[in-house]
């Protein structure tokens, strides 16, 4: 059972992990124009989000 | 009028605005209504981009929005022209109604969701080691883990809840949150003491999943609140108050609440006039649709009194204010409105009602559980136990998801047809609409479109001059004959204000208003000494005989009600099959007609577009307004139909009707599943790991019903 030690805290950690790209993504504003950025993957000579 | 004249007298106004407004004054944010694509994304931002003082600009596609930052003060007309330059329609937005707060308050629930879920996963798994079989010291540890990841998350995630049941509770009132909070707190708190007290009932893994699925439905009611919400900001807010004002001989751009009595404003054709007052120079059509219904444009000319509103349509007209501000007769309809509208916001929600019985039945019930088993077994920790069993398993989830899953379901299905719910609630007002009052023009129809009694030389005669001016009148004439040629007429003049004339055949022939003619009032051409009515028809939209003829066949009661002369009514009321209608009706004598079968217990849906339908529109039990009526008609306006088709409004009474049919069935869902589950939370069988399957399997039948509105008929 002592492999419960490592296993627990290494599950916790990549589930957190998890999270914490979720909210990454969420705070760097990926979600605001979802049709937007689909297209601008077309363009070649696309500017940089600034905010 | 060049961009560089115009910037100058801009730069002083809107940085003394801006200054007391705004908290970013260099941004400015442009409406674009027809961008679609990468090509429109790429040229508009190039196109401001390249524009000096521009510092960065980028489009938001899903908003159909742009956002420019500024490095120099430049006016948004100047950027409006250099995109129309570009070739893209674009509309100035005032910042100031776009608040972002309701952004913020998605995102947050949105991370609160993500915690919870997060949480709720890891304490799941702990607890099916637990669930199946885990004893002794491994279930006091995986106790205590959950406790370490449970307190925090829920501390977090359930912040929403408490701090509304707390508002609530020092109002002195009784809401969802209430219940929720409770046992949200009961049991985390009770699951604590366990844990530490050795004990095995820990409901960790259910307030978490209390929590998700509450959230959830909390971030679908925001988001579908905050749409409607942000479409009628962007309604009002493309209301830009900005007036041209003389002043000195020169023109400035001021803002609206600038203006004084006694001011000189420009009002270039194709603009609506913003104040009340009198024609100092110039001569124009006027557009008194927008008040009166009235289809026929009118003269104005110096000394003839005009009206916020209507709009100026051949020439440019200098007029001097009479009255400014709230004194207009424009804002004082709006005030009319705002009174109705009071009255409809008195509408309470199903959900409100639903809850209203809920929350006090709850926690009745809890106590009443407490209570009766500490009497028999005289043990708190086993009666509190059971009293927060009851909390959980009685599962406001299913309630609190019923509705928002169905509104965001229909609202998106709707949007998609290209009708867009402007209120929460109107939906749930519309399944109980039995009448509908329809007004007829720039509803039901466009203006002069078809003419059917001129013939032969008239015909000729009439489209030869219709074709020498650009006057709307004209312009309609010219249209409604595709198939005649025109006559050889020369020597054409267009006299401003009351017609065309020229020599055919050496007659003089002319075609204008009836007083110039010295005729009857109406359109003729006169040809030598005789003279021929023309009779302008007005053409019913794409979809309106479907309309009317879907929704009587849906048992509506349909009526139209028309600011026009009574022939028009008729015919328009004949050729649809309308059985009800009046004409020549007042905006107030509209609001008056529509209050007085609502309180004669009619619930009736209004569908009108110009301003003077707007009092109307917002006394009706729920409203419907074209995406092409004025700003006031679709602000006041419970749903907003953007296609110039009316065929998406069909299904929409049935829809209606489906939608709430899905929220009673969910909360029958939720009524017999609590049936099953209170009896056996009382008599103390239920156990954190049946508390957990219930409340997701509630909570997902709750979800599936609803998204079945996605695909039916």
């Amino acid at each position: 059972m002592n492999i419960l030690a490592v296993l627990i805290p290494v599950s916790l950690v990549l589930g957190g992990l998890g999270l914490a790209a979720f909210l990454w993504s969420l705070r760097a504003h990926q979600y605001d124009d979802l049709e937007g950025d689909a297209w601008r993957i077309l363009a070649e000579d696309d500017l940089p989000p600034k905010s | 009028m060049t961009a560089v004249a115009l910037c100058p007298a801009c730069v002083g106004t809107s940085d003394a605005t801006d200054a007391a407004s705004r908290a970013a004054p260099d941004e400015v944010i442009l409406a674009l209504p027809n961008i679609h694509c990468i090509a429109c994304i790429s040229g508009v931002e190039k196109a401001l981009n390249a524009t000096l003082g521009v510092a960065h600009a980028r489009v938001n596609l899903s908003q159909k929005r742009a956002t420019v930052t500024l490095s120099a003060p430049v006016a948004p007309e100047h950027l409006v022209e250099v995109l129309a330059l570009a070739g893209h329609t674009a509309l100035p937005m005032d910042t100031a109604l776009l608040s972002t707060l309701g952004d913020a308050t998605l995102r947050g629930l949105l991370t609160r969701i993500a915690v919870a879920g997060f949480a709720m996963m890891n304490v799941m798994l702990l607890s099916v080691a637990v669930w199946s079989g885990a004893a002794g010291e491994t279930e006091q540890l995986f106790h205590l883990i959950s406790a370490c990841i449970t307190l925090p998350a829920l501390a977090y995630s359930a912040s929403p809840f408490a701090r509304n049941a707390f508002q609530a509770l020092r109002a002195g009132r009784l809401n969802m949150d209430v219940p929720i909070t409770l046992a949200i707190v009961l049991a985390a708190g009770m699951s604590a003491f366990e844990t530490l007290f050795g004990g095995q009932q820990a409901y960790f893994d259910a307030a978490l999943s209390l929590t998700f699925f509450l959230l959830i439905g909390r971030y679908l009611d925001q988001r579908g609140r905050q749409a409607a919400k942000s479409a009628a900001a962007q309604l009002a807010a493309l209301e830009v108050p900005r007036v041209m004002r003389l002043h000195n001989g020169a023109r400035d751009m001021v803002n609206f609440t600038d203006l004084r009595v006694g001011d000189l404003i420009l009002v270039l054709p194709g603009s609506r006039i913003p104040v009340d007052g009198v024609v100092v120079e110039g001569e124009s059509l006027i557009d008194r649709s927008m008040l009166t219904g009235e289809s026929q444009p009118s003269t104005a000319s110096p000394d003839s009194a005009v009206v916020a509103g209507e709009m100026a349509l051949s020439g440019p007209l200098t007029i001097r204010a009479r009255t400014v501000g709230a004194d207009t007769t424009l804002r004082r309809m709006v005030t009319m409105v705002d009174q109705a509208e009071a009255a409809r916001n008195r509408y309470t929600a199903i959900a409100d009602r639903a809850a209203r019985i809920y929350a006090p039945a709850v926690h009745l019930l809890a106590l009443a559980a407490f209570l009766c088993w500490f009497m028999v077994s005289g043990d708190v920790r086993l009666s509190l136990n059971i009293a927060i069993a009851v909390l959980i398993i009685t599962c406001p989830c299913a309630l609190g998801l019923a509705v928002p899953a169905v509104a965001t379901t229909v609202a998106g299905r709707l949007f998609r047809a290209g009708v867009l719910v402007k209120d929460g609630t109107a939906m749930e007002r519309l399944a109980e609409v039995d009448t509908v009052v329809l007004d007829k023009t720039g509803t039901l129809t466009r203006p002069f479109a078809r003419n059917d009694l001129l013939s032969g030389d008239e015909a000729q005669v009439a489209l030869a001059l219709a074709s020498g001016s650009n006057h709307p009148v004209s312009v309609a004439i010219a249209a409604s004959m595709p198939d005649a040629t025109a006559a050889d007429v020369t020597d054409i003049r267009e006299v401003s204000g009351k017609g065309v004339s020229g020599l055919w055949h050496g007659q003089t022939v002319r075609l204008g208003s009836g007083d110039w003619l010295g005729q009857a009032p109406g359109t003729w051409v006169q040809i030598g000494d005789a003279a021929h009515r023309i009779a302008l028809a007005s053409d019913l939209r794409d979809g309106a005989a479907a309309l009317v003829a879907g929704w009587q066949a849906q048992g509506l009661d349909v009526q139209l009600l028309s600011g026009d002369s009574a022939a028009e009514t008729r015919a328009v009321a004949a050729r649809l099959g309308i059985p009800t209608w009046r004409a020549e009706v007042g905006p107030d004598q509209k609001q008056a007609y529509v209050q007085a079968l609502g309180d004669a217990g009619g619930k009736v849906l209004m569908v009108g577009d110009g301003l003077n339908d707007t009092g109307a529109l917002a006394a009706a039990h729920a409203s419907i307004a074209p995406a092409s009526a004025s700003d006031a008609a679709r602000v006041a306006a419970d749903i907003v139909l953007l296609r110039d088709d009316l065929t998406p409004l069909i299904p929409l009474p049935a829809l209606a009707r489906l939608a709430r049919r899905r929220v009673l069935q969910n909360f029958a869902i939720a009524a017999g599943y609590n049936m099953v589950a209170i009896p056996i939370a009382l008599a103390g069988f239920a156990t954190p790991l049946l508390a957990a399957v219930a409340m997701s399997l509630s909570s997902l039948c709750v979800i599936a019903n609803a998204l079945r509105i996605r695909g039916a008929q």
